[in-house]
């Protein structure tokens, strides 16, 4: 895949957390004050930075926390995809499935029995089942699963630098590169 | 475990057998292997200070054959030959039949240490599979009936000489003869002729016959004997590589079976020629059963002054030893031949210095496939324009080829070079044929629009494997078995091949599972590409041909297979979303009740 050759007025950047903890998120936050100098040289489009809730038509770089486990999921991770030229996974769970498919050991229904029926102290047990809920997949996915990845940024969570690089990468129109203390698997 | 004075005792026997000579110590294991279901940690320690070789070393053999194991086998040990022909034949389905029968999981032995049951490679009975290796010895068209008695017997503890006898008949299945198959040469013709012609004529003869090697690159057999003879050096060695490894081949196992002699003749005709007193048969593990008869060829052979000392009253002095493989497709390349004949784990070795020059021992060494040597053999007795008249102007001869898969006469079918692929498909009476895999996996995957390509080295070499698919299998799985075959044959020693034989098989089984997309196609190629032109040896320089074929000439069948269409992975939402659905519709359904 090639990075943008020619610099585009502004890049525009989305970011999400799927079947997440916010911990990616809060890491890329830990670029500290480096955000002003970002924010001067990006435009960031939806995100739980920014509280937009829809990705505009176009955005350049979308980059997803967290893996797949339920249809709301799978519903916004294609969007991201349709509008982003670049898609990012983020982190271990986008990357595997991560914490969350631990549960890919075990079927769906015997994990919310164990949590809504056969767990101690369990008031009024039954297993939920509201439209308002999305439904869960059989099994946790990664997002290559899904859809097409451009780059993946390791680690749980990944570093700053590591966000760093990639964003000014793409914004100068090169190649992303990690160095190796900013490639890390946990 | 066995007790440590006995252990110890029966060790100092094998070893002694072996004349506590390091570089038997693959056969020794082999021997420990046999005895104990396994080799166990306390028997390397042992070997390792009894021979004065580095404990790394002894304990890097055991783990690197498929036949050798640091923790126990079951005291009987069957392993399902898994090549693609035998899965055609049920081979799986039979393989979990027995399983089910004697309650245990494939690979592990059963609590009571009395069975396991595993899949190995292609054990070379394609041709009458589904097969099978039971405590080494081959056994062969499996089906419902002998696997329930197999089951039955095994519970018994009945001994394996107390087995049906014809469960581990081999048939040979000439199916198709032609001047190679049908010389009949009197013992000692071939060294007789050598002899009166002199050396340095029967090379000449040798060279002018056109005799290309038939185990794989086509090498012209008398440069390398040439090589070997000029090569600086006081002793030289002769080795007759009988791994015959590549799946779907099964010649020289027939030519092992019939035409022993000839085979050991020529050995010792390039003994003569190159100036060479010793020679090794190199045979594959899976060929165990063979051992009996190849011994007393070699013994009657050294009493009728055809081998040893005494061979034609000591004119020449030449002998023969064999040394059995332990599961290695590897060892098959001659210089992981080699280093497994010399005790060694089977790790193909940086060429040049090829073998001619830097063999065994890091002596001159003439490495040749089995039917080279009987093809020597014969040129010597006959003459080489007998045999130059067959065959096209660069591929002289014959070639037999061991055929296997959807056709109607499975076996060995011996034609002159240059004969069409269709002409031997309406021979072994080939239904509508989809695909053919020709020179085993390391070979060809070709379909209809190469059938007019001509046999012969100059178009489609071969080692003599050729495997049928009709329009009834999966393209994808025939590339799917070849490259796990791969993967699990890779030595490991370098990284192209180790990690691009993996990621091959996980993206080939990606497509086969639909959830691949065009991308993943494309990644296929690229990673094929870098295997083959990366890996250190032939195996891996060879293990993506199955994959690039598909791509090459079966595309529209594995894009067929893309379920996410030309750009996003296949992911089926509502399937992945049915027990959710099953979940709720029940707890709705309760909550109405309740
Ligand atoms: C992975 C691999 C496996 C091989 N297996 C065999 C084999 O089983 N039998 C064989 O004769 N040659 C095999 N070869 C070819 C040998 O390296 C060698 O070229 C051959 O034994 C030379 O004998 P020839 O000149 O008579 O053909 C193999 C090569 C490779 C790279
Ligand atoms: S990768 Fe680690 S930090 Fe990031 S969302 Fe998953 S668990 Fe949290
Ligand atoms: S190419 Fe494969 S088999 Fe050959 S040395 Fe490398 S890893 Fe071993």
């Amino acid at each position: 895949m090639n990075a943008p050759t020619e610099q585009p007025a502004r890049l525009t950047v989305a970011t999400c957390s799927l079947a997440g903890c916010f911990g990616c998120h809060m890491s890329f936050l830990d670029v500290d004050e480096r955000i002003v100098e970002l924010a001067q040289l990006v435009t960031f489009d939806r995100s739980p930075l920014t509280d937009v809730k829809h990705c505009s038509e176009r955005v350049d770089v979308g980059l997803i926390e967290g893996g797949l486990c339920n249809v709301e999921n799978v519903e916004v991770l294609r969007e991201f995809r349709a509008s982003c030229r670049y898609l990012v996974a983020v982190g271990s769970c986008a990357i595997t499935g991560g914490v969350p498919a631990v549960r890919n050991k075990f079927t769906l229904e015997s994990c919310l029995r164990e949590a809504y029926i056969d767990a101690p102290g369990i008031d009024n047990p039954h297993i939920p089942c509201d439209p308002e809920i999305p439904l869960l997949l059989n099994k946790v996915r990664p997002i290559h699963e899904v859809v097409r990845v451009d780059y993946v940024l390791p680690g749980c969570p990944p570093p700053a630098e590591a966000f760093w690089e990639l964003l000014t990468a793409l914004i100068a129109g090169r190649e992303p590169e990690l160095a190796y203390e900013h490639r890390r698997f946990d | 475990m066995p007790q440590s004075s006995s252990l110890e005792r029966v060790l100092t026997r094998i070893s002694a057998r072996y004349r506590d000579e390091p570089y038997q110590l693959l056969q020794m294991l082999r021997a420990v292997q046999a005895s104990y279901s396994h080799v166990p940690q306390s028997a390397m320690q042992f070997l390792a200070r009894h021979l004065g070789v580095p404990l790394s070393q002894v304990q890097g053999v055991v783990e690197f054959y498929a036949f050798l194991h640091e923790t126990p086998r079951g005291r009987y040990d069957v392993r399902f030959s898994d090549n693609i022909t035998d899965q055609m034949l049920g081979s799986r389905g039979l393989c979990e039949r027995l399983c089910q029968h004697l309650e245990l999981t494939p690979g592990q032995p059963r609590a009571d240490g009395k069975v396991t049951v595993d899949y190995t490679s292609c054990t070379g009975m394609s041709d009458q599979g589904p097969a099978a290796l039971v405590n080494g010895l081959a056994v062969t068209r499996l089906d419902v009936g002998r696997i329930d008695e197999m089951a039955d017997l095994i519970d018994a503890g009945i001994a394996l000489e107390a087995w049906p006898r014809d469960w581990f008949a081999v048939r040979d299945h000439i199916r198709r003869s032609g001047p190679m198959l049908d010389l009949q040469m009197a013992p000692g013709a071939a060294l007789e002729a050598a002899v009166a012609r002199g050396a340095s004529s029967t090379l000449a003869e040798l060279a002018r016959s056109g005799l290309r090697g038939r185990g794989g690159a086509g090498y012209l057999t008398a440069h390398k004997w040439r090589f070997c003879l000029e090569a600086p050096g006081m002793e030289r060695f002769i080795v007759c590589n009988a791994d015959e490894g590549e799946p779907g081949t099964f010649k020289d196992r027939v030519l092992l079976t019939r035409y022993a002699d000839a085979l050991f003749e020529g050995m010792a005709l390039a003994g003569f020629v190159v100036g060479a007193r010793e020679g090794f048969l190199y045979l594959r593990g899976e060929y165990e059963y063979l051992l009996p008869h190849l011994e007393s060829v070699l013994e009657r052979r050294r009493e009728e002054g055809l081998l040893g000392g005494n061979l034609l009253g000591s004119r020449v002095g030449f002998d023969i030893s064999i040394h059995l493989g332990a599961g290695a497709y590897i060892c098959g390349e001659e210089s992981a031949l080699i280093e497994s004949l010399e005790g060694k784990r089977g790790q193909a070795r940086v060429r040049p210095p090829f073998p001619a020059i830097r063999g065994y021992a890091d002596k001159p060494t003439v490495v040749n496939n089995v039917q080279t040597f009987i093809q020597a053999a014969q040129i010597s007795a006959m003459g080489s324009a007998w045999f130059a008249e067959q065959g096209t102007e660069k591929s002289r001869g014959t070639v037999l080829l061991s055929i296997s898969g959807d056709v109607a006469r499975r076996g060995v079918y011996e034609y002159p070079f240059g004969v069409t692929v269709k002409e031997v498909l309406a021979d072994c009476g080939a239904g509508a044929v989809q695909a053919i895999q020709i020179g085993g996996p390391s070979g060809h995957l070709i379909g209809a629009a190469d059938f007019e390509r001509r046999i012969a080295f100059e178009d489609l070499p071969t080692t003599g494997s050729l495997m049928v698919f009709d329009w009834s299998r999966d393209v994808v799985g025939v590339v799917q078995n070849f490259s796990r075959f791969f993967q699990h044959e890779s030595c490991g020693f370098c990284t192209p091949c180790r990690v691009g034989t993996t990621v091959l098989r996980q993206l080939i089984d990606k497509v086969a599972s639909g959830h691949a997309s065009a991308a993943d196609l494309d990644e296929l190629e690229a990673c094929g590409m870098v295997t083959r032109s990366l890996s250190h040896c032939g195996l891996g320089q060879t293990a993506p041909n199955p994959v690039l074929d598909g791509l090459k000439r079966f595309r529209p069948v594995l894009e067929a297979k893309l379920l996410g269409g030309t750009d996003g992975p296949g992911f089926d939402l509502d399937a992945e979303l049915s027990e959710a659905r099953k979940i709720s519709d029940e707890s709705l359904k309760e909550g109405q009740h309740g």
